[in-house]
């Protein structure tokens, strides 16, 4: 068996695939690529199924070393990529062979790079997933992000991958400037005052440190709760409501003016007024935003949300053709 | 000018816990490999490394300010 071995394991770097559905009742958040676009690509690229197993860097990338012959393609964040310290293109399939290093340098722009390698990272599945969740330890590499000196399990490389395929730019995700996150407004905005809903959707909001896989907190803006009678079952503070499910990308207030937005490792529910969701497809665009940069919430109703969904399936599939020629 | 950059964003710090000394002070020579600050991101605090030798000019980031990637946090004068 083949595998990947990992000389540095830089910053926060985990396994993951496109997600682990089906267990969210239990408690059991998705995991997964936060930004799906580049990490689907990613696979694409070196001709492995769109969900099988890929690396994600957060801020400082991986330093990793080949011990067969393989393609490899970067995606997401734009950082420059080495091989064997020479710089090579990102978002492109790339021939590597034996001993062959790839490193990364600082990151220009965005938070989070993906690696997929043909044949994809063969961790096992766990609850149908390679995703890693680490805060309960599970799935991925042992559960855990990488550490320096180990080795990662990788599967035959049996795919239609091509060296050179590269992914145009205009397919390529912008990652510059305010990130415009399209937001369903609800389930409990109604604890808003009418002030306090347009100060969440008129401020630019910023990326606080604490800015990780579970969620964003961000900071900024002024949030006021109308007057009310707590309810039976809710805590005592105004942003308390009876428990409720948390969908993936809901945006909460826990009792203060910095909202929280819940991604992919996040609590699945609890007693919080979520007073907006970030659409799916946006969730990728704030996974790539980083402690510092500046995003707003731009309210779109659900249609939208579904078409925009459409849009991102038809731009995936344009990439795919493009990368087949 | 050489330079020590952040590598990640986050809050630095010069110390490794609030009542602590500064890991390096102004002045102080180091070297390449040596722990001289921290950078606290995504709940955890990172040593950040200097990737090169010399003797501390300057720190050029207060003691809990926000930095950003690429940042110059440390001025370097001569080894």
């Amino acid at each position: 068996m083949s595998e990947l071995r990992v000389r540095a394991g830089g910053l926060y770097t985990t396994v993951q695939d496109t997600g682990r559905f089906g267990h969210y009742h239990m408690g059991m958040p998705p995991s997964g690529a936060m930004d799906t676009y580049s990490a689907v690509v990613a696979n694409m690229l070196v001709g492995n199924p769109d969900g099988a197993g890929v690396l994600e860097g957060t801020y400082v990338g991986p330093t990793l070393e080949f011990t067969d012959d393989r393609l490899v393609a970067v995606t997401g964040a734009d950082v420059p990529v080495t091989l064997n310290d020479e710089p090579v293109e990102p978002w492109t399939a790339i021939r590597v062979r034996s001993g062959d290093v790839l490193g990364f340098a600082m990151i220009r722009a965005g938070c989070r790079a993906y690696v997929a390698v043909s044949g994809g990272i063969d961790v096992p599945v766990y609850l149908g997933s390679r995703s890693t969740y680490t805060l309960t330890g599970i799935g991925g590499h042992e559960g855990r992000k990488l550490v320096d000196d180990e080795s990662l399990p990788l599967g035959a490389a049996e795919g239609p991958g091509r060296d050179g395929a590269v992914v145009p730019e205009d397919l390529r995700p912008d990652l510059t400037g305010t990130a415009e996150l399209r937001t369903v407004v609800g389930l409990c905005s109604y604890r808003l005052t009418e002030g306090g809903l347009a100060s969440f959707l008129g401020t630019d909001w910023k990326v606080t440190k604490d800015a990780d896989r579970v969620g964003y907190r961000l900071r900024g803006g002024k949030l006021d709760f109308t007057e009310r009678e707590q309810p039976f079952g809710a805590g005592s503070d105004p942003a308390n409501v009876v428990d409720l499910g948390y969908p993936v990308g809901s945006i909460q207030v826990p009792g203060g003016d910095e909202p929280i937005v819940l991604l992919n490792d996040a609590v699945t529910g609890g007693g919080y007024a979520t007073i907006g969701t970030v659409i799916s497809v946006d969730r990728d665009r704030i996974a790539q935003t980083k402690t510092g940069d500046a995003v707003r919430f731009n309210s779109v109703d659900l249609d939208t949300a579904l078409a925009a969904r459409r849009d991102r399936r038809e731009r995936i599939e344009r990439v795919r053709s493009r990368i087949a020629r | 000018m050489t330079t020590i950059k952040a590598q990640m964003p986050g809050v630095f710090y010069r110390r490794p816990a609030p009542e602590k000394p500064a890991y390096v002070d102004d002045g102080e020579s180091i070297s390449e490999g040596q722990t001289i600050a921290l950078i606290e991101v995504m709940k955890t605090f990172n040593e950040v490394k200097a990737d090169a030798s010399g003797t501390v000019a300057e720190f050029l980031v207060e003691d809990g300010d926000e930095v950003d990637v690429g940042q110059d946090i440390v001025r370097l004068g001569e080894a």
